[in-house]
């Protein structure tokens, strides 16, 4: 998001993390030795990746230009998925008591509610749909997670000014308060955002679509009631002509956002009388907030043609942006270094080719294409850009009273779920004809309820590499399993079962990030083995 | 009509043929309802319209075929 104006924040201290000098400034002439993976930039996607690399035994540095986390709200959805990829750190929980879950969504058209949504058509999972917490928090429980992590060396006002990358490395230059150092590193992943500075010292374009409407966000801490779900209205009696949408964070916080149109002038919008008196209309006479943060903001649709060169690898922000409704940008950068990450640690220990990366890019290409024209259709549907298209748009919003079809055609924001990567190489295709459901190679695993009740969840009992999920009586035995592939039994007749569209035997070969590569009616040794060659890049 | 069908849509799904018991009744119907409509309200009548119907027509197919046959009739008027 492109960024006209910043304010205050009153409900969240930013603590100013420590600098230290690093050691290289002190020891340049001896020869040190190399850095496995360099991440730059200290979002949610670099720590994450971090963390990830650290599980598998990989020693990153982190470095970060800045010394604190996030400056206001930014990415608040955090999405099902997403939470699943930090519990494994831990702390998605501590996210989940801090933040506001919910599942509900509301569309109003003028001052009437015309369609609700569920966004978790499968309840009884581990994790809800969405738990909607400010990015300053998310980076802080990461931040702490890294400081307390042996393997993550995470250092703040460390500011990468020169990356030069070979055929077997890169050389990074790096600045810091006390002068500048040279780091060797085997790859380096650039987190470093939408503006990337990596990407601009590579000279890589950036080609994509802009889009002119702005938008007014106003974080506010309102002193009364509060809705626990998002509400989007069309037309509102307190914002006539455009879109108003309402979230709710964690700390009595709202994110109220203010659709301005393409010729509004962002400097008067953001004044804070200007900005208090839309929130006047809005709340009514007797309402009372504080601001925290205020911002007003267009968006670009972008994608890099490849997020690998040579030794440098691109993540989240930096390799591509959509805009923010659906919630695709954070949880897409989440999904991205889960992705790269268990493929990341193969090749560094040499249990895989090279060439393994490619399907990073590949897979979170094809995400990022599904993310980019789910966004651009929502985005065409709240500001529609030509005359006929807000004729449909008006009608399908005239019709949804009454028309229950014309509800599923209101787009005001495909929310995020993980994305597909049907037909990437590395899976393997159904041979088996008789599926009726479950996920498909190319798609995330679901989680359900296992064993009897308050035995847990399926995603806590998955392995830290391949898994493989067959359904059979309790105490089968896995004869011949292939190395690093964890067995996991599951018995009984729960929801797992439908689920998985599973009958006695049933087994779905998962990857270390929780996509399917493959499944099979019948557990078959030779077969699970040959799949996880094929999903290595070993085949 | 021409012979060349537009290349991306798949030509056969949408009936040409009259479907219609009683075809002067239901044309003028058609017109009838935009009587005394402004332009713009005739825009937004038969967006409603065309939404109406296609979620009843359903087929995907057909409607692809449909819009193409109706911007290609347009676009041989304007030549």
């Amino acid at each position: 998001m492109g960024r006209a104006g910043e304010g205050r924040l009153s409900s969240y201290t930013y603590r100013r993390y420590p600098y230290r000098r690093p050691a290289e400034l002190d020891g340049q002439a001896e020869r040190r030795p190399v850095v496995p993976v360099v991440i730059v930039g200290a979002g949610m996607a670099g720590p994450t990746l971090a963390l990830s690399l650290a599980q598998r035994g990989i020693a990153t540095v982190v470095l970060d230009e800045d010394d604190t986390v996030s400056l206001g709200s930014r990415s608040i959805c955090q999405a099902k998925h997403s939470l699943e990829i930090w519990d494994r750190f831990g702390i998605a929980e501590r996210m989940v008591e801090k933040g506001i879950t919910w599942e509900q969504g509301e569309v109003y058209l003028r001052d009437k509610p015309i369609y609700r949504f569920n966004l978790q058509p499968e309840p009884e999972q581990k994790f809800p749909a969405f738990v909607n917490l400010q990015q300053y928090y998310v980076e802080e429980y990461l931040f702490e997670r890294c400081l307390a992590e042996p393997l993550v060396d995470l250092r703040f006002r460390n500011k990468v000014v020169g990356v030069a990358s070979r055929d077997d490395g890169v050389t990074v230059e790096v600045e810091t308060p006390d002068g500048r150092y040279t780091l060797e590193a085997d790859w380096l992943v650039a987190c470093d955002g939408v503006r990337s500075p990596v990407r601009h010292m590579l000279g890589l374009p950036y080609p994509g679509e802009v889009f002119h409407d702005q938008f007014l966000i106003a974080d506010i801490r309102l002193l009364s009631e509060l809705p626990r779900e998002r509400r989007f209205w069309f037309y509102p009696p307190f914002h006539p002509t455009n879109s108003v949408l309402l979230h709710r964070q964690a700390d009595n916080v709202l994110r109220v956002d203010f659709q301005l149109g393409r010729d509004a002038d962002a400097e008067e919008e953001k004044k804070s009388e200007n900005v208090d008196r839309r929130l006047r209309q809005m709340f009514g006479p007797d309402a009372r907030w504080e601001h925290e943060w205020t911002s007003v903001y267009t968006f670009t649709c972008r994608m890099m043609e490849r997020f690998l060169h040579g030794r440098v690898i691109f993540a989240g922000d930096a390799a591509h942006v959509v805009s923010p409704f659906g919630a695709r940008g954070g949880n897409g950068a989440i999904a991205d270094v889960d992705n790269l990450a268990w493929k990341l640690a193969l090749v560094l220990e040499g249990s895989a080719p090279a060439n393994l990366l490619e399907s990073y890019c590949s897979e979170r290409r094809a995400a990022s294409r599904e993310n980019i024209l789910n966004s651009t259709r929502s985005t065409d549907f709240i500001t529609p850009k030509f005359a006929a298209a807000r004729a449909f748009r008006d009608a399908t919003l005239s019709l949804a009273r009454d028309f229950p079809f014309a509800r599923a055609l209101i787009n005001s924001g495909r929310l995020s779920v993980p994305t597909g990567h049907a037909g990437s190489a590395l899976d393997t295709p159904d041979t088996d004809q008789d599926w009726r459901r479950g996920p498909t190679p190319g798609r995330a695993m679901v989680d359900a309820p296992v064993g009897g009740e308050g035995e847990g969840w399926l995603v806590d009992r998955m392995g830290p590499g391949f898994t493989l999920l067959t359904f059979a009586e309790r105490g089968f035995a896995f004869e011949r399993l292939p190395q690093r592939v964890t067995g996991l039994c599951v018995s009984g007749d729960g929801l797992a079962r439908q689920r998985y569209d599973a009958q006695p035997g049933t087994s779905y070969l998962i990857r270390p990030d929780r996509y399917v590569a493959a499944r099979w009616r019948r557990y078959d040794p030779a077969a699970v083995d040959a799949a996880v060659r094929r999903a290595t890049g070993n085949g | 009509m021409s012979d060349d069908a537009p290349s991306a849509v798949v030509t056969g799904a949408l009936r040409r043929t009259l479907n219609l018991a009683r075809p002067d009744e239901v044309y003028n119907a058609i017109v009838e309802a935009h009587k005394d409509l402004t332009d713009e309200q005739c825009r937004a009548f038969d967006a409603r319209l065309i939404l109406l119907l296609a979620n009843h027509v359903g087929d995907e197919a057909a409607i692809h075929e449909a819009l193409a046959a109706a911007r290609q009739s347009l676009e041989e008027e304007g030549t």
